[in-house]
């Protein structure tokens, strides 16, 4: 298949990881980003192939995972509401709120729709004009400008049985976040290839500056991945610190202006929670005060539901690449997809939920890292 | 507390949301859900030997015949779809699952459930559908029911069949008897059904060249156990996929299985609908493939059978049952690496980006 195939070659693949191993002189450790990063890297075993001096943590980019406890209780209670009809993308049905998710709610009544596009839940608010219509609005700066078209067509249609569920999280901010915490051991960064597609990667630089760390814009094929490895490595050998642009085919420095130009319109910058990580600064979109009659939160009146995670969630450690998913004791036991204690098990990008699904458990023996890890006491 | 106290302050867990309270769609999605209400209340409440081999259909042994019993629900939205309908799918569904008991069948019984305003012109369709089906396997709807329901209270049209059939004299085949050297072969792309659905349910018009694949396999079958009648183990990979099959016998079987990714067909449409949607093709649903587990000197004889056939053209060796890790099901990845392949859990959501 075009465009996936040459980026999967196996010859070009073994061929690059010998030249990772080649240019390694110390052991580096790499943090990468995106949630589809990690779950690309564990569905081609990279892992298993890489150097083993070479550590991967896994970001927090699963905008599934780092959605606040809070939120998914409001989607719930909204759900619940007669009348609505409550439309997300499909991987957020399973995170588990304080007292169930999604799934359960539509088994026990209530109407939750699948959607490929928040278009398609603007063309159902159309439809239905009797009832009212909810799009939970989640994800990094890749889905927000879907989001804010949906927003934005719903206010050109004079829509007024519309509204969204906003939980848009930006990469940056969490990043420093992450980078400035005492005892961080990230080297380097593969960028969330998809992000920068919409944003430009400027503001990485100015991270990369700021820390000293080398960061790539990486895409989520097994050549873009050991790519974007490798031009870190390099970088880390040479003690540079700068960002450098593997997926150029997709994203460009400046971004996609008319996708931007859209987000800006619709959204503005607000502090917001992240599962596993708290509240951080400047880190989320809500709607701009020009929409703000499509803020569910206010149409659903439920601005004084707060929800502080529960404090004994080691999710937050994963999405924080200090604990391996399988160095979690509860990780394949009492945590697995079907009971997930938290969120990183649930979605598909979560890295817990990626680790089981591709057999990363403590007694497989597959994964050379696999006894190694099983040894290590939990932290 | 933020997650750097938490890191300070041990290692818990909250408690698990208990879901189980009312049903959910994935415990009927053929996946892990599924498995966990059969095993934790069919099994026990029924107690029954024949059910407990969880094969597709139950064979009881009539003096000196052996006969399969078969049955299937059928719920399919749309019920018309590209490359098939509710009502051939409905015969197919229950004749491969006599197939894969190694049963020639003998006949059907029609279970229709009808929703009040169901347009009478496509139920006409649909019975001849059936109609035509039956013909093609060569056996006959014997006994049926109909009901109909209160507007809102069914969803169009919900089929069930049971199916009865005669097990070849010389075949034994069942999911417990596949043993280590045995090789696995499928008998065409996996995962046109599940796409063909999911594009026509959902508007995505991705995919206009791709058919659903619902189509008899008993043609392939009956060639197949001409040739190698010493065949272990078959399965149609319906709900849950090849993935799902493939570990549903590693586990009846007590063996492992080593499965290579480059090897096992998939269409480059089903490959790309699956890229985009976040699927794994491996666990998209046939209707008109299967997997055969045949002893290695065998292997051959049955590919040449196969691909003697339309539908049968693509037919590959995708792996070998091993002795180590009983009931694991390891691919080897084109690139050389490895990942297990798990029983699906609920059902397959497509992701976010």
């Amino acid at each position: 298949m075009r465009h996936v195939d040459e980026y999967r070659a196996p010859q070009a693949i073994k061929g690059l990881i010998q030249r990772i191993a080649a240019t390694m002189t110390r052991p580096w450790t790499l943090m990468e980003v995106c949630g589809g990063q990690t779950h690309a890297i564990l569905k081609f075993g990279l892992d298993e192939l890489l150097p083993e001096r070479l550590r991967l943590i896994h970001g927090p980019g699963c905008p599934v995972c780092v959605t606040p406890l809070e939120q998914i209780d409001r989607a719930l209670a909204i759900a619940a509401t007669p009348g609505v009809i409550f439309c997300s993308f499909g991987d957020m049905l399973r995170v588990p709120g304080s007292h169930g998710d999604l799934l359960l709610a539509k088994a026990r009544g209530a109407d939750v729709r699948i959607v490929y596009s928040p278009l398609d839940a603007v063309a159902l608010a159309r439809r239905e004009p009797t009832r009212r219509v909810v799009f939970f609005a989640v994800g990094f700066e890749t889905t927000a400008p879907a989001n804010a078209m949906a927003v934005y067509t719903a206010a050109r249609a004079g829509l007024t049985n519309f509204s969204v569920l906003v939980a848009h999280v930006l990469v940056p901010p969490a990043l420093e976040a992450l980078l400035s915490a005492p005892g961080s051991e990230i080297q380097g960064l593969l960028a969330p290839g998809h992000v920068c597609v919409v944003t430009g990667y400027r503001d990485y630089e100015r991270v990369a500056a700021r820390y000293g760390i080398p960061i790539v814009v990486t895409g989520f094929e097994p050549l873009d991945l050991l790519r974007g490895v490798h031009a870190a490595v390099v970088q880390l050998e040479r003690g540079e610190a700068r960002v450098e642009n593997q997926y150029e085919r997709a994203a460009l420095r400046d971004g996609n202006p008319a996708a931007l130009q859209v987000v800006r319109d619709v959204f503005t910058v607000c502090d917001r929670k992240w599962r596993g990580l708290g509240e951080i600064p400047a880190s989320g979109y809500t709607l701009a005060p020009a929409y703000a009659g499509f803020d569910a939160v206010q149409v659903f009146g439920l601005t004084d539901v707060t929800v502080d995670e529960p404090a004994d969630c080691l999710s937050g450690l994963v999405l924080q690449g200090r604990l391996r998913p399988t160095q979690c004791p509860q990780f394949g036991k009492r945590c697995t997809p079907e009971h997930p204690l938290g969120a990183t098990m649930v979605s598909t990008e979560g890295a817990c939920a990626a680790y089981f699904h591709y057999g990363r458990t403590p007694a497989q023996a597959a994964h050379p890292d696999a006894a190694r890890e099983n040894e290590v006491s939990a932290l | 507390m933020n997650g750097f106290d938490a890191l300070a302050a041990g290692l818990a867990c909250p408690v698990p949301v208990n879901d189980d309270t009312v049903v959910q769609m994935a415990h009927g999605g053929g996946g892990r859900k599924m498995a966990q209400l059969i095993d934790g209340l069919f099994l026990p409440a029924f107690r029954s030997d024949a059910l407990a081999q969880l094969g597709d259909g139950a064979v009881l042994t009539v003096g000196r015949e052996r006969l399969a019993f078969s049955t299937d629900t059928f719920v399919v939205q749309p019920p018309f779809f590209p490359g098939g309908d509710i009502g051939s799918l409905a015969i197919h569904g229950t004749a491969n699952d006599l197939a894969m008991c190694g049963a020639e069948p003998l006949g059907f019984s029609v279970g229709l459930v009808l929703e009040e305003g169901f347009p009478m012109n496509d139920l006409r369709r649909i019975v001849a559908s059936i109609a035509a089906a039956s013909a093609q396997v060569g056996a006959p709807v014997m006994t049926g029911d109909t009901k109909v329901v209160d507007r809102g209270k069914g969803d169009g049209i919900y089929i069930n069949t049971s199916g009865i059939g005669r097990v070849r004299d010389g075949v034994s085949v069942g999911p417990e008897r596949a043993a280590p050297g045995d090789v696995i072969l499928v008998s065409g792309p996996v995962g046109d059904h599940g796409i063909a659905v999911m594009a026509a349910r959902n508007g995505i018009d991705l995919v206009t060249q791709l058919l659903s694949d619902s189509a008899p396999v008993l043609p392939l079958v009956r060639a197949l156990l001409d040739c190698v009648p010493e065949a272990k183990a078959m399965r149609d990979p319906t709900r849950g996929g090849l993935a799902t099959a493939l570990c549903e016998i590693a586990v009846a079987s007590r063996v492992g299985m080593r499965i290579d990714e480059a090897a096992v067909p998939v269409r480059s449409e089903v490959r790309g609908a699956c890229e985009l949607l976040g699927f794994d093709p491996l666990y998209v649903a046939c209707e008109g493939r299967f997997l055969a587990i045949v002893p290695p000197q065998a292997a051959e004889r049955a590919l040449a059978a196969l691909r003697g056939f339309p539908d049968g053209a693509q037919a590959q060796r995708i792996g070998e049952v091993t002795a180590g890790d009983p009931g694991r099901v390891l691919l080897r990845t084109a690139i050389g690496s490895h990942r297990r392949l798990e029983r699906l859990s609920g059902e397959q959501l497509p992701r976010i980006c």
